[in-house]
């Protein structure tokens, strides 16, 4: 008897102890990059970081300014482009094709997309959008980030709107609606914070693509407002600076590296208080 | 008392399996009819016909006639909205819609076609108070519906399906999910609701559908067994099936 009960309690604290060790080792490396991409990132942001452009090579000072302005059209546009049609397609696996075979054949290749390598829907875009229009653009960089987002946000949508019981929405169909307006009243609304997670963590995950971008919207050492023309972003930024001569450029990198970082955590963190904010209501 | 419903030689049918066998039965106006029968008899499958309800899933086929106010229900090209509208329908569980108290009932209001804010306002307030809800929830209506109890939110539902005028209003065990103050409560505002509706109610509680009830069909099998006056049936039933449900022998 007491043999067994040893046994038992020391199976236990072994179980424990390796899930405890596994635990710790993943969270000892995001730990040390947060820390080193503080403790690198943070003294090279001060006023010209945010407000210049870059100074020439191998000077001092300048800023990042026109790569920061750049993610952030280029993500503005990937979110314009793929949360309605994710969204739609989304709305169509779950209200409309439910099991029919057109549905299951979207669901399986929206699976597909989301493990497509950014690259290739990069050298994608390149092919579709780059080489016919003869240039980098913005657009184009948008556009490969919006299908980078697309099947996120298409089967988190689905899974959210799934979460609205099927009595919901007959209580709304018995009543004479329509199933668009059940569909758009009734069903979105108690989607909303579910799809609204999904699409801050969609828009934070595109938010620190890098290698679709050196394809499509490139880079560029001035200011651009047209979405035509190639387009700095920050993550190009820190990708060509990290691999420049420069000690300058190694700073000007790790600057925009926490850039990113705290804004992708921003952006976490804003979805994880919507989801808590959901399970309390 | 008239005919609303004429239910003539229907069948229904999940795909291949058969579900009801050849029903036949009359719903008065202005009356409650009850459906009582052993789990899996087809009571709720019978009702859900009565607004087609099925339609939404495929595969699904009736056969026979329903005849509302002389007009087949079942015909091809019948516009199902408006018929949703005129026949009502109350769940099992509470379906509040995920908005407010007010939202959830104007949003039928706002189907019909209505637009003004007070006239919208009013027949909000009219409907919970036909629901006798108005007193518990008058200060709340800005509220969210899940906030309310679940009786409450039976009875949140029962006030929407009453807002938009139907003209029958069917039940699918509507008190099943609800404590006894809050079924008594329902009992009551069902006895109320007679008075310018007709109501079907499913139920499995046969006590309830002696209390409430003017007429009762027993259901079997996908099968009506005995269709009478409730007194009827619960004092001298002419089939021994239905002696034998509902003096408990089994069922």
């Amino acid at each position: 008897m007491n043999f067994f009960y040893l046994r038992r309690k020391f199976y236990n604290i072994l179980a424990l102890t390796v899930s405890l060790l596994s635990a710790g080792f993943g969270i000892f490396f995001l730990f040390w990059i947060l820390k080193d991409v503080i403790s690198f990132g943070l003294p090279a942001l001060n006023g010209s970081f945010f407000t210049e452009l870059p100074a020439p090579p191998g000077a001092e000072g300048g800023g990042v300014a026109h790569a920061i302005l750049g993610t952030f059209f280029v993500t503005v546009v990937a979110t314009a482009i793929g949360v309605p049609s994710g969204i739609l397609a989304g709305t169509y696996l779950s209200e409309y094709g439910r099991k029919s075979k057109t549905a299951s054949t979207v669901r399986f290749l929206s699976d597909i997309l989301v493990s497509a390598p950014s690259i290739v829907i990069g050298v994608f875009v390149y092919a579709v959008l780059v080489k016919p229009f003869g240039g980098f653009s913005a657009i184009a960089g948008a556009v490969a980030l919006s299908i980078i987002m697309l099947p996120v946000i298409v089967r988190t949508a689905e899974e959210v709107l799934k979460l609205v019981p099927d009595a919901t929405r007959e209580a709304a169909l018995a009543l004479g609606a329509p199933h668009w307006k059940v569909t758009v009243q009734v069903v979105y609304r108690g989607a909303r914070r579910g799809i609204t997670t999904g699409v801050l963590l969609a828009v934070a995950r595109v938010s620190g693509e890098t290698a679709p971008l050196l394809f499509t919207s490139f880079n560029n050492s001035f200011w651009n407002f047209k979405m035509t023309e190639p387009t700095a972003t920050l993550t190009v930024t820190i990708f060509n600076y990290a691999l420049g001569p420069y000690e300058d450029w190694h700073t000007k990198a790790w600057g925009a590296a926490f850039l990113i970082t705290a804004s992708v955590l921003v952006l976490t963190v804003l979805a994880r208080l919507l989801v808590t904010r959901r399970s309390a209501g | 008392m008239n005919n609303k419903i004429n239910i003539k030689n229907l069948n229904f049918y999940y795909g291949e399996k058969q579900a009801l066998k050849n029903v036949n039965l009359i719903v008065r106006e202005k009356e409650i009819t009850a459906l009582i029968g052993p789990s899996g008899c087809g009571k709720t499958t019978f009702l859900r016909c009565l607004n087609r309800m099925h339609d939404l899933y495929p595969g699904n086929r009736y056969e026979g006639e329903i005849i509302l106010d002389g007009r087949n229900i079942l015909e091809k090209g019948l516009d199902l909205i408006k018929l949703r509208s005129k026949v009502g329908m109350v769940f099992q569980k509470p379906t509040p819609f995920p908005m407010s108290i007010y939202e959830n009932i104007a949003f039928g209001l706002k189907l019909l076609g209505f637009k003004k804010k007070k006239e919208i306002t009013e027949r909000v307030e009219k409907a919970l108070k036909d629901s006798a809800l108005w007193d518990e929830i008058k200060d709340r209506m800005g509220e969210h519906a899940l906030s309310l109890s679940g009786g409450q939110q039976q009875r949140l539902c029962i006030a929407r399906a009453v807002a938009v005028e139907p003209e029958v209003i069917l039940m699918d065990e509507p008190c099943s999910a609800l404590d006894p103050v809050a079924t008594a409560k329902i009992e009551d505002l069902m006895t109320d609701l007679k008075k310018n509706y007709t109501v079907v109610i499913v139920t499995h509680n046969m006590q309830q559908a002696a209390r409430v009830s003017e007429y009762t069909g027993f259901f079997m099998m996908g099968e009506v067994i005995e269709f009478d006056y409730t007194q009827k049936i619960f004092t001298a039933p002419s089939n021994k099936l239905t002696e034998d449900y509902i003096t408990g022998r089994f069922g």
